[in-house]
Parts: C-alpha cells; structure tokens; sequence
C-alpha cells in the first residue's frame, strides 16, 4: 500500500496548498479591496432618486391658469435584466422595432441603468403596458409630472415652452441643480423666468433591490415647488385678437401704456409649445423650421416692418414742435404730388382737398405730409421717431430683437455712401423708404402719445402687484402739449369721424383713438402690410395696441382696424363686469356698483364734445358716479336694464 | 438489531461533527439568503426542507455504515448499471430546470439522478481500480476508457451538467494518478494532451458546449466586459464576498442576497452570502472546517484495511474537494461559472442526500479499518 500512502500524503500537500490559494484570494477581495467592494454593494443597494419639483405655473392678470402640471408615463428598460426573446415581445408591445431599442440600449452604454423607451405613453398604451409588467421585470413605467400648455397655440411666442436640458446647458453652473434629463424653460417667459418657475427638486434616498424596486426610503429632502408666476397678459384680450385676426401672418401687442404691462401678444402664425415638452420630433421640427411663413418668428419684436401711414404720427408732431406748420395750416391734397418729374401719389384718387394737420391725419392724406414731411426735414422727423423709442431695441430679454430703422442723411451717406435726396423724406414722411420699425415699437410709441407724450413705461410681462410703481422711460424730446392734444384728438378722429380711415370699426362700446397704414412692400411680390395702432379709452387710454397683418391686398383700415376693435371691446367689456362684480362682493348695492362700472362707458360713448377731457373719471378708470338717469348700459351691465 | 460496541467506539464522530457543523452553518446561511426583503411578506421554508433532508440524509447514512462497504464494493457493477440508465431516463424524461434536463419527478418529488450517479461512479472506479495492479499501463488505461469515462461523461455532458462531469472526470484521472500510473501511460497522456489539445477544445467548445455554458466562460475570462450581462454573476458575487471585509457585515446584514443583487444566493452561491456576512474572518473558520473534513477523510484513505477502501476514500474526498473548490473558486471569479453546490452548505436535497451517503462510505472505510476478512 506504499502507493495509496504516498498518494495520500501528496494529496494532502495539494488540498492544503489549493486552501492556501484560497485564503490569498479571500484576502485579496476583503482586505485589498475590500473597502471597494463594500462601497460597490452600497452603491447597489442605495439609489438616489431626484423628486420632482412642481414647476410654477403660469396665470393670466386674472388668475386664469395659462399652463397645468400633467402626469406624464414613460416606459423604460433595464438592459442587464432583458431575458432572451424579451426584446421582440417589448418591441411589438410598444410598437418600436428591436432594432430601435437595440440602438437606444446602445446609446445608453451601461446596462444596470433603465433606458427610456418611449415618452408620453397615451392611456390605452399605458393600460397594455401595465398590464404585461410582470412578464417583463426589465421593464419599468415611470410618471412624469409634463407641462400642458391649455391653450395651445395662442400667445405660444410669449409663454414659450419647457424642453429638456441641452447638452450645452448641463454644462451650466445655472442649471446645476437640474436632474439629469430634466426639463427647463427653452423659450419666452418658461425661459425668462425658469429660475423662479423651477422651484428646487428634491432628493429621495432609497435603498433598492436588483430589479431597482424600492424597498424602503432611507432619507428624503422634500422638493421646493416653483413659484407661481401672474403674467399681465389678459386671455381675453388675447383670445379676441386670435379670433379676430384673419391674415395667415403678422402680429398683434397690446399693453397697458400707464404701466407698461403687456396685456396681449401674438404672432402669427403660430406653433403648439406642447409639441416640445417631450422633446419635439424631428419630422414635427423641419416641418417648422422649413415652413415659409417661419412660425417660429416673434413677429412681435423679431421682424420689422415699413410702418406706413401709422408714422404720420411722428411727421405731424415732428412737423408741428419744430414749427414747420401751425395747427391751423391748411394744405391742398391733391391726388398726385409732383416734385421735380418724380410723380408721387395719394391713397384717394380725387384728392382730399384744403385741410389742417387734424384732418389730414384723420383722412390719412398722404400727399398733405408729402409737403409737410418736405417742410420739417428729415432730420426733424428722426429726432422725433427716435424719441418716441424707434430705431431701437425696447430690450425685452427674450432674445434677439429687431432695432427697426430711423433713416436720415447721415445714415444714407454712411450705408448706401450717396446723399439723402428729397424724394426720400417725401416716402419717409408717410413711412415708406427706408423706415423700419416692429409692432411691438409702434404699440409703445402710439401708448406714450395716447397717455400725453411724456414718458414711455418700460414694458413688463408680470402683472405689476398693487402699489408696485412702474418705471417710466421719458420721451426723448419735450412735446408740447397743444401739439400732443393735437394729435390725439385726430387719432379719434381717424375711428369716431364720418372720414376717418378706421370709422367703419368704430365702437359702440368705447371711444377709442389709432391709425390705420398700409405699408407696401416689394418683397418677391407686391405686398400690402395692413396696420392698426392706437388705445382706448381714447381720452384717458388704458390699453395700447399695434396690430399688424402681413400680405393682405386689402387697404389697411380693413384688415387690422377690426382687430383693434375686437381687442379693446374685450378689453372694456371685461373690466366693467370685474368692476361690477368687485362692486357686488364689496357689499355696494348692485345699482351703485353698475353705475360705477358704467360710468366710464356713458363718458366714453358720449362723443358730441370733442376732445374729451373725462373731467368725472380719474386716472385709474374708476368713475365717480354720474347722475343716476344717464345711466347707458354696456356689457354686463346690462343685467340691470 | 444490535449495535456493535467496538462500532459506536471506532465510529468517526469527528467527521460527522465536522459535516454537522457545516451543514448548521450551510442552514443559518440559507435562513439569511432567502430572509424576506420586508417584514411583511412569509419567510420562504428552504431551511426547513433543508433540514428535513439533513435529516434524510442522516438517516440514509445511518444505512450505509450499517452495512460493510466492501458489499458496496462487490454489487458495485449492479449500482453503477443503475446510475447509467438514471442518466438515461433524464435524457429523456428530464423535465426542464434552468435551461438543463437535470431532474426526475417521482410522485412529487423531483431529484438529479446525476447526484445519485457520482457515488455509484465513484464505487465503480474504486473497485475496479482496485484490481488493477498498479502501476497502470497504457493498455489498462484504453480498456477502462469507454465504460468508465465516454460512456458516463458523454451522458452528463448530454444533459447537460457540465459540472459533474468535470468534477467526475478530474476524480478519474486523479484517482488513476493515485492509484499509480506508467510511465508510458504518463508519456501518452502528456503527449496526447499536447497534440490533441486544441482539436479537443475546438471540438469541445464548438460541439458539446452550448451558448450559455460558453457566455460563462467568456465572461470568466473578462467578467468586466459586461457586468450587467453574462458576467453579472459574477461581478455581484465578488461584491458580495469582499464587502464583508474582515469582520463582515454580521449576520442577517448582508444586502447583496435578499436584494436580489446576487442569483442563486442560497444554492451555487451560498458561499459569497456567507462572506458577505461573516467577512474574512468567518472565512478561514469555515474554510478550516472543509480542510479538517478533507484531511480527515484522506487520513480514512490512509488507515482504510484494502484497496478499495482506500481508493474509495480517495476518490470520495476528492469528489469534495473539486465540488469545494469548484464552488468557491466560482464564487470568487476564479474558475467559470459551472453550477456546482457547494457540499453540506448549498440548498438542495439530492445533493444533501447524496453527500450524506457519502460520509457515510467515509465512516464505513474508516469503521472497519481494524476488522479481519473474514
């Protein structure tokens, strides 16, 4: 038995020998690396999951929600827990091909972390979905909480819209406490005010098991919800110009010209926010992106435009400060105006006749401020353009800006290297040439006129908080204010007046001010800009508008004037019945709150004297009481006929 | 029946102790494995049926020494013809456990006849090494080859249980080494290996293996490359064993089984939830228990009164021993994943069945090393 002994005796050798190559293992991964391994085990076990932070929303200046926080479901996948033949069955349950899914694990690189399959899963999906979850433990379904733009479309170029974070804006310190594939403000007042509306997300620490479900919650940092933000806009303002508005493109602006809030904002044509919460598709993105009328473009501010006939404002005031003419100066306007062989002519083919400034303005007679324009100067007229704001920037922080264009000689002599000729103040003066400006320029500039000609209040998103004091930008140059009052009682004339240029979209409801233009354009064709600018009341203005509609072939008087007035009935309409009711609530007698609330209306609506000085209604538009029996209802007031 | 006194007096108290105490260490591990993620939901009874089959099994030994294992020795042929239909049956009855035809359902009861088959094998090689006279010749070695080594192993391969076949086919060539080999027999295999190495690996690799026993290997070789994927297993396990640390993270604290991080935490992997636990530390006193079982056994080897007792004892310790090493150097990234338990500890009642016959056979050789053939 020597063999069998020996045979022992080695073997012993070799199983304490494999023992001892054990225990240097088991050192190796204890000792060694022991302190890695416990810290990979921890890393398996715990989770931190970043808790959503509801994000502020969006209200109108009477707390109308504008945006809603809906619960979004997402699908995904971890890749290291897919079972043979998985991958076909999840593809077909989601309608994706393997192939896609393939590429996205691919994309993905580690396989211990869920891919995101497929966002914004329609209820019948998710009810599928759920139903087959335990078949797959790969699969996960995860809610989101989405930003829902209620009303689509409308005022999208002002609100904006929320998208996920940009490789480029991981990077950013300002975005550090963003989670990963988290959304922010991308665009217009989600992108201005995403600091505010963002709120700070919280952090959940739990412990998880393989499959990544959570088994108990170890620490939790509760979110901070985002502030709410009240913008000035008012919906229903807003909604009038979109109904009203029937051009394929242009742009509309309304805002309160004491304040500077902006009340309504659009630009046409327009695109839904909601297609970007999830991350836009690429077919829906070249769809925008390639279509001619550019829906992305904020018409508002991003464009300029001729402004036409709207800048015989600044003609007529420029004409008048300087002295070029007196209010009482009347001027033929013939049909043609001739200077030197060069034949310039009027909108109105028999001529205008002998009329003042008031009247020519009124009438929009072009060849009266072809001589007026010839009179002042080029120069003249651009001091006073540039002091009501145009030619540049109004800076409202959402982005690029068109500065619009104040030609005058220097200018010429310095772009185009020749001089200014007379033929080009005479195109200027009833803003033809090289004039540029954006609606959003002229809305402001006819707002400062309207509220005396003093200053220009810097325009604001939010609704100012009661008390809270606007900042007010003066105009540039001192207006007298004959010459202010001048021009704003030829703005009502140009609505209220048999022969003024917007009569037919005068108002039962308000009497309101502006100044139609048609700009023409030669730009791949002839194009005709129809333009509406002015403010109601017309004595002591409240809103102030621009509104702007590209490529009509109609005069101008009928394509944006109808806006206007839609937008200011809704306006007025609205703020009686508020007033009203603020009335009923605050205990007022019903009869006294209505004679309240229509008080401004009987003072606006009674046009026999003009101009009106609103001698009962004081400057925040709540009127004394008139005499009971003059009492003319309007809007809901009329509940109490 | 009456028990022998000189039996209660020379029987091997120590190796059952031993096999006890890891057995009880191999339930406590399988109660903390399988210990429920909340405290609502039931404990599920695995260490119960583990006991219970302990308790089989102890039983089952109780027989076995009862009985001397030359008996054993002389139906060996009988047991051994038995243990190849087994295999045959489950080729193709076998129902379907973990992509592997491995299990016989009798009356409620499913058992791997490849369990019951390693220890008619291993009673099969015994004795008829036993009467060989060594030195082993080349002749010898090519007449025992179709019968004792093809035959079986192709069965097993078939089945596919990869494990016990290599265990079972380093236990031949181990044992055959033991028992004293030619030089020439030595010669031959050196140079056959040499030769036909890479051909057998081809047809190794390509004919016998399939596509998830050859994702395991890959993934032995370079478990980084996926961590999630084929070589998760073994990523999580070596987690799992070096987080313990020296002291471990104590009992019932281990976090990679019952989060599910770690498959199989209470059968193949029974032994990276113990380190988890009990650290280094737990480690060596464990690994010292398997080498005292070891030893102990050998030394049956060494004391046993013929051949076949001795070459029986050998080949059972070296059963343990590759299952042992098998295991852990799986559980430890060292060797490919094979699903082999570990013995005494891994969850599983054929298996502690099997193992407890075993001893058996060790407390038998050892019991009548001093009796006279009568």
């Amino acid at each position: 038995m020597s063999h069998d002994r020996n045979a022992v005796r080695i073997s012993a050798a070799v199983i304490i020998l494999a023992f001892l190559v054990a225990v240097l293992r088991l050192w190796q991964l204890q000792v060694i690396e022991g302190r890695d391994m416990r810290k990979a085990s921890e890393g398996n076990r715990f989770r931190v999951i970043d808790i959503y932070a509801p994000r502020g929303i969006i209200y109108d200046r009477n707390g109308i929600p504008l945006v809603k926080n809906a619960p979004s479901f997402n699908v995904s996948v971890t890749p290291g827990m897919l079972k043979k033949g998985d991958l076909e069955d999840i593809a077909a349950l989601l309608s994706l091909s393997p192939s896609d899914i393939e590429k996205k694990i691919q994309a993905a690189g580690g396989s211990l972390e869920p891919v995101t399959l497929k966002e914004g899963l329609g209820f019948d999906e998710l009810a599928q979905v759920e139903a087959r979850l335990s078949d797959f433990p790969a699969l996960q379904v995860d809610m989101n909480i989405e930003r829902d733009y209620i009303y689509k479309d409308v005022a999208s170029h002002l609100i904006g819209y929320i998208g996920r974070l940009t490789a480029q804006e991981e990077e950013d310190p300002e975005y550090s406490d963003v989670p990963k594939g988290g959304s922010v403000g991308q665009w217009g007042i989600e992108r201005l005010y995403d600091r505010q509306l963002r709120g700070v997300p919280g952090k959940k620490l739990i412990e998880v098991d393989a499959t990544g479900r959570e088994i108990k919650v170890v620490g939790e940092v509760p979110p901070k919800k985002g502030k709410d933000l009240t913008l000035a806009l008012d919906i229903n303002v807003q909604m009038a110009a979109e109904k009203k508005f029937s051009s394929s493109a242009g742009a509309f602006v309304a805002i309160n010209p004491e304040t500077g809030e902006i009340l309504g904002f659009m630009s046409k044509p327009s695109f839904d926010p909601n297609a970007f919460v999830n991350g836009i598709s690429s077919a829906d993105w070249e769809k925008l992106a390639d279509d001619k009328e550019h829906p992305m473009l904020d018409r508002v501010f991003q464009s300029q435009y001729p402004p036409g006939s709207t800048f015989k404002i600044i003609t007529a005031i420029a004409a008048l400060e300087s002295g070029a003419i007196k209010p009482t100066d009347k001027l033929n306007g013939p049909a043609t105006f001739l200077l030197g062989r060069h034949v310039f002519h009027d909108w109105k083919k028999g001529g205008h006749g002998m009329l003042d400034v008031e009247h020519a303005i009124i009438q929009s007679c072009d060849t009266f401020f072809y001589q007026v324009g010839l009179k002042t100067g080029i120069e003249e007229i651009a001091k006073y353009a540039r002091a009501f704001g145009l030619g540049r920037k109004v800076k409202l922080g959402l982005g690029y800006e068109a500065t619009g264009l104040v030609p005058d000689t220097a200018w010429k002599e310095r772009v185009y290297k020749c001089a200014w000729y007379p033929g080009d103040t005479v195109s200027s003066s009833i803003g033809q040439s090289y004039v540029l400006v954006t609606p959003l320029q002229m809305a402001r500039l006819v707002g400062a006129v309207g509220t005396g000609g003093k200053f220009m209040p810097r325009l604001s998103f939010v609704k100012l908080a009661p008390g809270q004091q606007p900042v007010l930008d003066p105009v540039g140059q001192p207006i007298s204010s004959s010459t202010i009052d001048l021009v704003r009682t030829a703005l009502q004339g140009v609505v209220n007046e048999a022969d003024g240029t917007a009569y037919r979209s005068r108002s039962q409801l308000v009497s309101f001010s502006g100044k139609t233009g048609t700009a023409q354009t030669v730009n791949g064709g002839k194009r005709y800009d129809s333009w509406f600018v002015g403010y109601a009341p017309s004595d002591n203005p409240e809103i102030a508008l621009a509104v702007m509609a590209e490529q009509t072939a109609e005069e101008g008087a009928s394509a944006a004037a109808p806006v206007a007035k839609d937008v200011i009935e809704a306006y007025i309409k609205e703020k009686e019945g508020k007033l009203a009711l603020g009335a009923l609530l605050n205990g007022v007698s019903p009869e006294g709150a209505l004679v309240n609330g229509t008080a401004k209306i009987i003072n606006a609506t009674a046009k026999t004297s003009r101009p009106l000085k609103g001698a009962a209604v004081n400057r925040m538009g709540t009127a004394r009481p008139l005499e009971r029996d003059t009492v003319r209802t309007g809007g809901m007031a009329n509940a109490n006929r | 029946m009456q028990i022998d006194r000189r039996h209660v007096h020379n029987f091997d108290w120590l190796l059952l102790g031993l096999v006890l105490l890891a057995s009880f260490i191999g339930v406590l591990t399988i109660f903390s494995a399988t210990r429920p993620l909340t405290g609502t939901s039931h404990h599920s009874s695995f260490y119960i049926k583990q006991l219970a089959w302990m308790l089989v099994g102890l039983i089952g030994m109780g027989v076995v020494v009862k009985i001397d294992y030359r008996q054993f020795g002389r139906f060996a042929w009988i047991f051994y013809a038995i243990g190849l239909l087994l295999l045959v049956f489950v080729l193709g009855m076998g129902r379907m456990g973990l992509g592997a035809q491995r299990w016989i359902n009798l009356g409620g009861i499913s058992f791997q006849p490849s369990e019951i088959f390693r220890l008619a094998y291993i009673i099969m090689l015994a004795r008829y090494l036993s009467f060989l006279k060594p030195p082993i010749g080349v002749r010898d070695f090519l007449k025992m080859l179709p019968l004792l080594a093809l035959l079986p192993f192709g069965l097993l391969v078939k089945q596919p249980d990869l494990g016990t076949a290599t265990t079972l086919g380093m236990v031949f060539l181990f044992l055959c080494i033991a028992r004293g080999m030619s030089k020439k027999l030595i010669t031959a295999l050196l140079l056959f290996g040499l030769v036909s190495g890479p051909f057998l690996f081809d047809i190794i690799w390509h004919g016998f293996l399939k596509g998830y026993q050859r994702d395991r290997i890959v993934a032995f070789m370079d478990p980084e490359v996926d961590p999630a994927g084929i070589g998760y297993n073994i990523s999580q396990s070596k987690i799992a064993i070096g987080s313990g640390m020296v002291l471990g993270k104590g009992y019932l604290q281990g976090t990679q089984g019952p989060l599910r991080f770690l498959p199989e935490n209470h059968t193949d992997f029974i032994f990276s939830g113990f380190a988890e636990e009990w650290g280094l530390a737990g480690c060596l006193v464990l690994l010292a228990i398997y080498l005292a079982i070891l030893l102990r056994a050998l030394d049956t080897a060494r004391q046993a009164k013929d051949d076949f007792g001795a070459l029986l004892a050998m080949g059972l310790t070296f059963m343990f021993a590759f299952y042992f090493f098998f295991n852990i150097g799986m559980a430890m990234g060292m060797l490919p994943v094979v699903g082999i338990p570990l013995p005494f500890m891994s969850y599983g009642g054929t298996a502690v069945f099997s193992n407890y016959i075993a001893v058996g056979l060790l407390i038998n050789v050892r019991l009548r090393r001093f009796e006279l053939f009568y």
